[in-house]
């Protein structure tokens, strides 16, 4: 009905009422400041200060020196900018035994992050892979022993785990603590791959089969290119969640295995001594500078992945 | 020779049970079009023909080689997909090349064989674009690439034109035919779509919940349907379906008795005889009705104009006639206004007999 009036008023020009010229026409005007953009803003405004605050204090703080700090502004900027507390954080303070700063458990979490991330992303890909194009015989019992496991306790399994190192001659070694961050990260890693996998086009892995390629060439040259997005995902939930390991940390390594959560844990709780909250401050920002990098380099990418995920189930 | 023998196929997915005791044998350079609605088990059969689901029980044989336990790549088959399935982050080129490239074949002969298939299917331009900067056309095209270069002796199609518009569909239906002659292969394709099947096909196997219902050559398929269900899902419109029985008409003959009509069965062929009384389904094509025309065999039928639709070069017609309502196609240029009384006469050579209960034809 609407299409047929709609003709007649083209055919017949001179029929137009006068406010068909003057009407609307075009984008439709945006009031600036109406209440929704009031109270968008407005809360948007207020969860940035929320998260942002703390770490301004922490900022400030570290850059200033401790009596500055005495006089109890937590607020005002530092009168005299001072990197000492920095330099101290990273190469002098005392962690409990040795005094040669937080550098030693930088390079110890490095050395569990690395390994723990690489080794841990691709076991699970590979599992994704086998249980989502693959399915052989017991693939979903397999499936669901690993999602049950996703679903105990950490706290449960400690002191078995240490036992089990303990015997295989682990226990307290850097090896054995990269081993406990792999196997805990396979569950959610594994259905985090089978998910995205499942979703890439069945026919495409059928095509490269009657192309001939077989298990890993279809893995390497096929899968792997086009879930670089998951990968990204993969490998900021596993960075960000072995670098702010504590528990394990402790419970798995010697003292001079320690990572870094663990050493700043122990400088900023050491009871000798004056509270020296401009070195605590740096520590703390330090310690927490590489999820906080990680986030900011791949963010995007994150996004990205965990969007297409939710879209391709 | 046959090219590929599929004997006693069987396929369960757990307990259901797809397709059951399938045999199908199809000669060398054939084109074999499976035909059927949607979830008959058409692609799972081509699935099982290309190796890519493990069949339950039964064989399979490809230039009588028995390749039931071979992979997919053993086999000498070629297979080109609905959703093209094209590696995404390779070119056009490494997609075409990435088989031969698994299999170690030498580069001199990889870029030979790209170079003859980018040819032959026009798509030398596209070679170093990655897929999503093609048209849909383009990318069924370099689908099609895959195959040609592999050199195989049997092509599986699952629905290639089926993701195309209406156009590209006819166009690229015309290459396939010329690829089909040119090559010599043999072809077998998967459709839902009957005019694809009636133009590509030397012969038509009609599916229906993992049965094949007729393996035919088309002509046959169309015309002389071996049950209700082919010559249903075969023409559009849909054949027209009279309900009656078995009668002798005024000269003592064998006619149908439908809503109180009689259909005289003078030169119908049938391959039995008919007891007065049984019940049948007589079936006839609108284009095998002729309205206002002299000539046809039998007596002739009044009926009144429903619906007229037209169509270009032809004019399809609603007729009601004794209680039911009949398609029935004129030429283009025949109009009717609705309410005309017709005249109509049929030709029972071209008609189709089914038993009522069993609906095969009689
Ligand atoms: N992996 C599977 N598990 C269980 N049942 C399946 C599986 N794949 C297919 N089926 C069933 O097998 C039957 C045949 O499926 P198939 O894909 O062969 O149909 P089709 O004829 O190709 O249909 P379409 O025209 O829609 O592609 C369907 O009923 C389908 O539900
Ligand atoms: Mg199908």
């Amino acid at each position: 009905m609407s299409d047929r009036g709609h003709l007649k008023k083209t055919a017949h020009l001179a029929e137009v009422p006068a406010s068909w010229e003057s009407g609307p026409r075009g984008a439709r005007p945006r009031r600036l400041l109406s209440t929704r953009t009031i109270v968008v803003y407005g809360t948007l405004f207020v969860a940035a200060a929320y998260y942002l605050l703390p770490l301004y204090v922490m900022i400030v703080t570290s850059l200033k020196g401790m009596p500055e700090i005495r006089l109890g502004n937590i607020f005002s900027p530092p009168l005299e900018i001072t990197f000492e507390p920095w330099v101290k954080a990273w190469s002098s303070a005392c962690t409990g035994l040795n005094c040669d700063g937080l550098s030693r458990g930088f390079w110890n979490s490095v050395m569990i992050t690395v390994p723990s991330t690489a080794i841990s992303i691709a076991i699970a890909s590979i599992n994704g892979y086998a249980l989502s194009n693959w399915r052989f015989k017991g693939a979903d019992i397999f499936f669901t022993i690993l999602i049950v496991g996703a679903f105990i306790p950490y706290q449960v399994m400690l002191y078995p785990i240490v036992i089990v190192l303990r015997e295989i001659g682990l226990y307290g070694s850097l090896s054995g603590l990269v081993i406990v961050h792999t196997i805990f990260g396979m569950p959610i890693l594994t259905l985090l791959f089978r998910n995205y996998f499942a979703g890439l086009p069945e026919e495409l892995f059928k095509a490269a089969r009657v192309d001939g390629a077989g298990f890993w060439g279809i893995y390497l040259k096929i899968m792997v290119p086009m879930s670089l997005p998951i990968f990204v995902v993969a490998m900021i939930l596993q960075v960000t969640g072995i670098w702010n390991d504590f528990l394990f940390g402790v419970v798995f390594t010697r003292p001079e295995y320690y990572p870094m959560t663990v050493q700043l844990n122990n400088i900023v709780n050491s009871v000798q001594g004056v509270k020296e909250y401009n070195v605590n401050m740096a520590a703390t920002i330090l310690t927490g500078a590489v999820p906080l990098l990680v986030y900011f380099v791949s963010g995007r990418l994150f996004v990205r992945g965990i969007a297409a995920g939710a879209v391709k189930g | 020779m046959t090219s590929v023998s599929v004997k006693d196929l069987r396929l369960s997915f757990g307990q259901v049970t797809v397709l059951d005791q399938l045999n199908l044998d199809i000669q060398e350079g054939e084109f074999l079009v499976l035909l059927g609605s949607s979830g008959c088990g058409k692609s799972t059969l081509l699935n099982c023909i290309a190796g890519l689901l493990d069949i339950t029980d039964g064989q399979i044989f490809i230039n009588g080689r028995n390749v039931t336990w071979d992979e997919p790549k053993d086999r000498g088959i070629g297979m080109v997909f609905q959703s093209y399935a094209l590696y995404p982050q390779m070119t056009v080129e490494k997609n075409l090349s990435f088989g031969l490239k698994v299999a170690k074949m030498p580069q001199g002969e990889i870029d030979k064989r790209v170079a003859r298939a980018a040819e032959i299917l026009q798509i030398g331009p596209l070679l170093k674009r990655k897929p999503s900067e093609l048209s849909g056309g383009q990318r069924q095209r370099v689908a099609i690439g895959r195959a040609l270069v592999r050199d195989v002796d049997v092509f599986l199609f699952d629905e290639p034109l089926s993701n195309l518009d209406a156009k590209l569909r006819s166009e690229l239906r015309v290459e396939i035919k010329r690829l089909h002659q040119s090559l010599k292969n043999t072809m077998i394709y998967v459709t839902h779509d009957q005019i694809e099947a009636l133009t590509l096909a030397d012969r038509i196997a009609i599916m229906k919940g993992g049965v094949i219902q007729q393996l035919a050559d088309p002509n046959t398929i169309y015309n002389a349907p071996k049950n209700m269900f082919v010559a249903g899902f075969i023409g559009s419109p849909s054949m027209n379906f009279l309900r009656g029985e078995i009668a002798a008409d005024a000269a003592g003959r064998p006619a149908v008795v439908a809503g109180g009509v009689t259909f005289s069965l003078d030169g119908y062929h049938a391959g039995e005889t008919l007891v007065p009384g049984r019940k049948v389904v007589l079936g006839v094509r609108p284009e095998h009705v002729k309205v206002d025309e002299p000539g046809g065999t039998g007596e002739v039928h009044e009926a009144t104009v429903d619906i007229e639709e037209p169509m270009g070069a032809d004019n399809l017609l609603w007729l009601k006639h004794a209680g039911h309502t009949m398609a029935v196609r004129t030429a283009g240029s025949r109009r009717f206004s609705p309410g005309t009384r017709v005249r109509l006469t049929f030709d029972m050579t071209l008609a189709s007999l089914f038993d009522a209960e069993s609906e095969e034809r009689i």
